[in-house]
């Protein structure tokens, strides 16, 4: 057996780093905070708080599961065609059981049950696609992104798809009431985050989809089934994307065809400004959290002020993100200790 | 430094340098010289400094002290690579080609010729076309980087630095990743290049090769400079003993003769797979069993088909007398066979992680207590496994990445043993580590055997097969051509059966 004759590891006193890739979108919350409060108070009232989680939920909560596909070194742009195709089977098969159903919580939990399966057999063709079809996770999700906003379209023959009004009225407070003085959808954003955190940090899953990320062969090499993995991930983004919906239907109670456009972009944007890699290998679910809350808060402080015209709301949020990766890309931990 | 190394004479040469990373001291007071035509041999143990050295030489790195003389005048060298406009040529370990592109083009990248404004191909061709000629390479300007062999990799490389007119050019490890026909014409080039009058720095881990090549010889060992000789005054030995400093008597360890009636725990039976055509054998519980041949013969084949890594799909295999079909990587770990990787960069470890995770990543699921990873019993198998396997790391929290190749070699065998295997198969061993590593590594085995693991040791390097193997199995072209054994495992005859001058009938 080897023996440590001369064991040169020296053990150094182990200092708690404060890492500013880790601290950087929490600094740059509370800076944006700072900013809203001093251009309006009414920026911290009760009422815009809320406001505020509420609108960041949907993003945040589909944003927890791109953190998982990003991580594994995918991608997945079909997610704002899904929620939108998703709302709309979803307004269609509610619609349709009012007959049998009749309008109270049967028709609602139907809907709700089928959105879930819908998130996660979509979720399932986007991976199956990637791993067994092994098309490269950007064509794949492209091809399925352009599916389901044409289905969406179909399904409303080019208008909107409304949902009945008695079965609006039961499943309104899903989103407009509220627990323990937080809205619903906020509750569901806390509960998704932390099962997205324990699942990403604390099992093995988490740490299987951080290898293949960081390196699919040493994955393939070390027994896990990585096409399960991969696959998995894209599941969880489906099912994400189906609770946003269901927390979504009842915002307007109608989806069209500019139902949650441009939200996958919204949601990599949050992935990557929590500190996420692109490339994969290295993922943070609550770096997610807090990239969905920077972008939400931009848009509600443009809202509050007139200094910068609200259509600039796309440029604030562009230049947040660009801002955010230059400062994880230039290496403030390295700079004093030179290079190796 | 002797008088026979006087400066007049050198192109390059590093006087008294010491270099440290804050504040860890890596090379003390090092001096060395390279002359015209002449092929200077670095050797040294992983850790030893010869990296460090080589990049203070190429000015990838400056010396924190001491000097360096081009052409007997002080210069400071310009950094990242910008010093091949004086001549010096650094070829790393891992080739620095652009895969995608041709020949050609990875030639002249960065100072492609223009006539009227746009790329002059005709012309770059014709030159690169020469320059392949001389060398008797039979590659064409435009293959594609992607289509060659590592050593037609290699080759492009040398024409690169010689069109580049390189003076002296820095070879890092270059017959590593080579068989032994492509080293033969490997060596060819460097002659040629010799002739010419380049100076060339050559490091390599292979003794035999820096007796047969080399000229003169300098020996590093922890940052210090031992000696710098000429070949001829060394052998492969004493260079050992001066690397390592202490006698190398017991490189390989006394075997244990292996039981002939231990039970069988696998057996193979005409196994084929992608590059296995029809394989046979038989492993026996504490044995070890060599598996020698060519490069691309398919002995990494048949382990990778056996362990779920590629589709069996012929034969029979069987693990402790249960016939197994379809086992993914988990099953056969389950099982209790494990896989050992000769890629260690690539397919061996996270390089971007720390210690811990790469650590457990194989045997995880024996670290997960209610559905979560017990982070403190990954501490705990950290701690044991640096002890047992001797990983020496300035720090735990350091990135695999960073660590020395023996060591990562180390913590890869480690990764692998954490699962507890019975059965062992360990591709390339000891590829690119020092010697003193590599006895380690030689005795562990021998003592898994002895507790009763099989171990498979699937290896280019002769002399180890020869020293901790009890049997030998010979491949080629994807067929086993004969099982040694007992006297019968010697160089010759094993190179008999892997160049397919013997065949034995194998029932």
């Amino acid at each position: 057996m080897m023996t440590a004759s001369d064991n040169t590891a020296t053990s150094k006193p182990r200092r708690p780093t404060v890492d500013l890739k880790t601290l950087g979108p929490a600094v740059a919350l509370l800076i944006l905070c700072i900013i809203g409060f001093l251009l309006n108070p009414a920026f911290i009232s009760e009422g815009n708080l809320t406001n505020l989680l509420t609108r960041s939920a949907f993003i945040g909560i589909i944003a927890v599961g791109a953190t998982f596909v990003i991580t594994a070194g995918g991608i997945d742009l079909s997610v704002g065609s899904m929620a939108a195709a998703i709302a709309g089977v979803m307004i269609i098969v509610m619609d349709g059981a009012v007959e049998t159903l009749g309008t109270g919580v049967p028709t609602v939990l139907l809907g709700c049950g089928v959105a879930v399966i819908l998130g996660i057999g979509a979720g399932w063709i986007n991976g199956a696609l990637t791993t067994k079809g092994k098309i490269e996770a950007f064509i794949v999700t492209l091809g399925t992104m352009g599916i389901y906003r044409s289905l969406v379209t179909y399904f409303a023959d080019g208008g909107t798809l409304s949902l009945d009004f008695d079965v609006r009225g039961t499943y309104r407070p899903v989103y407009y009431d509220s627990f323990l003085g937080l809205p619903f959808p906020v509750w569901v954003f806390i509960a998704v985050a932390i099962c997205g955190w324990l699942l990403l940090n604390r099992t093995a899953f988490g740490r299987y989809c951080t290898a293949i990320g960081s390196n699919e062969a040493v994955a393939r090499y070390s027994a896990i089934n990585v096409d399960r993995v991969k696959t998995l991930t894209y599941v969880i983004q489906g099912l994400c994307v189906a609770f946003a919906t269901i927390i979504y239907v009842p915002r307007l109670g109608s989806a069209s065809a500019s139902t949650g456009v441009l939200w996958e972009l919204e949601a990599i944007a949050a992935v990557i400004i929590g500190g996420t890699v692109l490339k994969g290998g290295y993922g943070r679910i609550g770096g997610t959290i807090l990239g969905a809350l920077i972008l939400t808060t931009i848009g509600n402080i443009l809202n509050f002020t007139d200094l910068i015209s609200n259509y600039l709301n796309g440029t604030m949020q562009g230049l947040i993100i660009i801002v955010a990766v230059f400062l994880q890309r230039s290496d403030w931990k390295l700079a004093g200790r030179g290079k190796s | 430094m002797s008088l026979e190394t006087s400066a007049s004479a050198a192109v390059i040469e590093a006087v008294n340098i010491s270099k440290s990373f804050g504040p860890v001291p890596v090379l003390f007071s090092v001096s060395m010289d390279i002359r015209p035509g002449e092929v200077h041999a670095l050797i040294g143990e992983n850790g030893a400094g010869k990296s460090t050295l080589m990049k203070i030489l190429s000015g990838f790195h400056d010396p924190t002290s001491g000097q360096i003389r081009l052409d007997g005048k002080s210069v400071s060298l310009p950094p990242n690579g910008a010093s091949e406009k004086l001549g010096i040529v650094l070829i790393h370990q891992e080739l620095n080609l652009a895969e995608q592109m041709t020949v050609e083009e990875n030639v002249f990248l960065g100072r492609e010729l223009k006539s009227h404004g746009l790329l002059d191909r005709k012309a770059m061709r014709a030159i690169v076309q020469r320059h392949l000629d001389e060398i008797g390479l039979g590659i064409s300007p435009t293959d594609r980087i992607s289509d060659l062999t590592i050593a037609q990799k290699q080759m492009v490389e040398i024409v690169k630095a010689v069109s580049r007119n390189a003076r002296i050019l820095i070879m890092d490890e270059p017959t590593a990743v080579l068989t032994e026909e492509e080293t033969e014409v490997f060596f060819r080039q460097v002659e040629k290049l010799k002739q010419g009058g380049v100076g060339i720095i050559f490091v390599s881990h292979k003794l035999n090769e820096v007796k047969a090549i080399a000229d003169r010889v300098t020996i590093l060992r922890d940052g210090q400079w031992i000696d710098t000789r000429p070949s001829k005054d060394l052998t492969p030995d004493l260079m050992a003993q001066m690397m390592v400093g202490r006698e190398l008597s017991d490189l390989y360890p006394p075997m244990d003769e292996a039981d002939v009636d231990a039970e069988v725990v696998l057996d193979v039976r005409n196994l084929v797979a992608p590059s296995v055509r029809d394989v046979s054998f038989t492993l026996r519980r504490g044995e070890i069993l060599g598996f020698s041949g060519l490069i691309g013969s398919g002995r990494t084949a048949v382990f990778e088909a056996i362990c779920g890594l590629a589709p069996i799909e012929g034969g029979s295999v069987r693990l402790f007398g249960r016939e197994v079909r379809h086992m993914n990587v988990a099953d056969a770990r389950d099982a209790g066979l494990a896989y050992l990787t000769k890629d260690r960069k690539e397919k061996g470890l996270l390089l971007d992680k720390k210690m811990r995770p790469n650590l457990t990543l194989f045997a995880l699921p024996k670290f997960v207590k209610n559905f979560a990873i017990d982070t403190k019993a990954e501490e705990t198998a950290l701690k044991r496994a640096i002890r047992r396997f001797d990983v020496r790391a300035l720090d735990e929290e350091i990135t695999v990445g960073k660590l020395s190749g023996g060591n990562q070699q180390k913590l890869l065998l480690a990764k692998i043993m954490e699962c507890d295997p019975k059965i062992v198969i360990i591709d390339e061993p000891t590829r690119g580590i020092d010697v003193g590593t590599k006895q380690q590594i030689y005795h562990f085995i021998a003592a898994l055997a002895a507790d009763g693991v099989s171990v498979v040791v699937i290896s280019s390097e002769m002399p180890e097969i020869i020293g901790i193997c009890h049997r030998v199995a010979v491949m080629r072209e994807g067929r086993i051509t004969g099982i040694l054994s007992g006297d019968r495992i010697n160089e010759n005859e094993i190179m008999r059966y892997a160049a397919g001058l013997k065949r034995e009938e194998l029932h």
